[in-house]
């Protein structure tokens, strides 16, 4: 018997990483749950540390990981076309004040856009990094497909989204309390725009009408993001 | 579950197919979206196989973002010089973001009963 020989071919078996992010995807949300959904212990975080620790330990690169995690890394193409149903289903909301909600989509995407690229471009960023800060505001799958649209890193693409919906999602409900601003229609919004699925999930802790609202908004901004980047870029110079 | 992943990667494909073709600047997953989108516009509503089976498959959209978060971490010495710059753009970014479209949205929305706060209507919509 030897088993060194058979953790030698399970660790670069193709479906291990697969079954890594699994098992940790399933305990980070046990985790998350037991926190009662605090927002620093998102999913997301709790399981990337865990395969991290566990890739590091193991002596695991990332491609090798990759090789079984791609397949979900593909599924978020799908995932994305699928957020088709929750806006369309949502969008009634949308008809009760179409006007003022879509000039404020407009302009919060590309608020969105030109703080974060614009800001990157000011501290002298590489230009990989600025294009991958550019989508921070929509949600992950979108920003992952734009980031490597544009030549942006998808990787880090999706670490700024998460740090700006976990931020978002702390500071909203003290930040709006305090200047007045917190109605679930503002709330809602703004998180949705802003903060995407992390900002949504608090919004939903705060009230059932604020987090439809966002989940409204984000999807929303994911579009009109879309539409906007490549203009906003080229405008810009990046 | 079957039908809803042939829909899904079946959009998605037609997107990525449509948006070559045409040489857009959009990722072929938002345009398969779009398409989607348009789709149930046109049927005015949505077939059962989607209305059964996407909401739970959203409630595990974090799933997906691992291997990119596990890449970044693995990646972020190349983040490491910058890391300063990047908290600051990110969280002034995010703060410009939520202020700015709460306080239009306000000041668009001033007078509409959106805002008056009802709540007894509201549920209805």
């Amino acid at each position: 018997m030897n088993l060194y020989e058979g953790w030698q071919y399970l660790k670069s078996a193709p479906l291990f990483g697969l079954l890594l992010t699994l098992l940790a995807y399933r305990i980070a949300l046990a985790v998350n749950r037991r926190a009662g959904g605090k927002p620093l212990l998102h999913s997301v975080f709790v399981g990337v540390l865990l395969v991290v620790v566990f890739l590091l330990a193991a002596g695991v690169d990332y491609r090798t990981y990759m090789q079984g995690a791609s397949v979900v890394y593909w599924l978020l193409s799908p995932a994305t076309v699928a957020m088709a149903v929750p806006l369309y289903l949502n969008l009634a909301r949308l008809k009760r004040a179409f006007a003022p909600l879509t000039a404020t989509l407009l302009v919060g995407a590309v608020v969105g856009v030109v703080s974060a690229a614009g800001l990157g471009q000011l501290f002298g960023l590489p230009r990989e990094l600025v294009l991958s800060l550019a989508p921070r505001s929509v949600t992950t799958p979108f920003a992952i497909g734009l980031a490597e649209q544009s030549g942006g890193v998808p990787e880090f693409a999706t670490a700024f989204v998460l740090i700006s919906g976990v931020f978002g999602a702390i500071v909203v409900k003290p930040l709006f309390d305090r200047l007045g601003l917190a109605h679930d229609w503002l709330l809602g919004f703004s998180t949705g725009l802003a903060a995407h699925g992390v900002g949504t999930a608090r919004a939903f802790q705060l009230s059932e009408r604020a987090g439809a609202i966002a989940g409204l908004a984000m999807g929303l901004n994911g579009v009109a993001t879309a539409a906007l980047l490549p203009v906003l870029l080229h405008w810009m110079g990046v | 579950m079957l039908e809803t992943l042939i829909w899904l990667i079946g959009y998605y494909l037609a997107g990525e197919f449509l948006a070559r073709s045409l040489a857009l600047p959009l990722p072929g997953s938002v345009l398969g979206m779009l398409l989607l989108f348009l789709t149930l516009c046109v049927r005015r509503g949505v077939p059962l196989t989607l209305r059964e089976h996407v909401p739970p498959l959203m409630q595990h959209l974090s799933l997906l973002f691992i291997p990119s978060g596990v890449g970044a971490v693995l990646l972020s010495a190349r983040l490491a010089e910058h890391a300063a710059a990047l908290a600051v753009v990110l969280t002034v970014s995010t703060l410009a973001t939520l202020l700015a479209s709460a306080w239009l949205l306000r000041r668009l929305l001033a007078g509409h009963p959106l805002l008056a706060d009802a709540p007894a209507d509201e549920e209805g919509a």
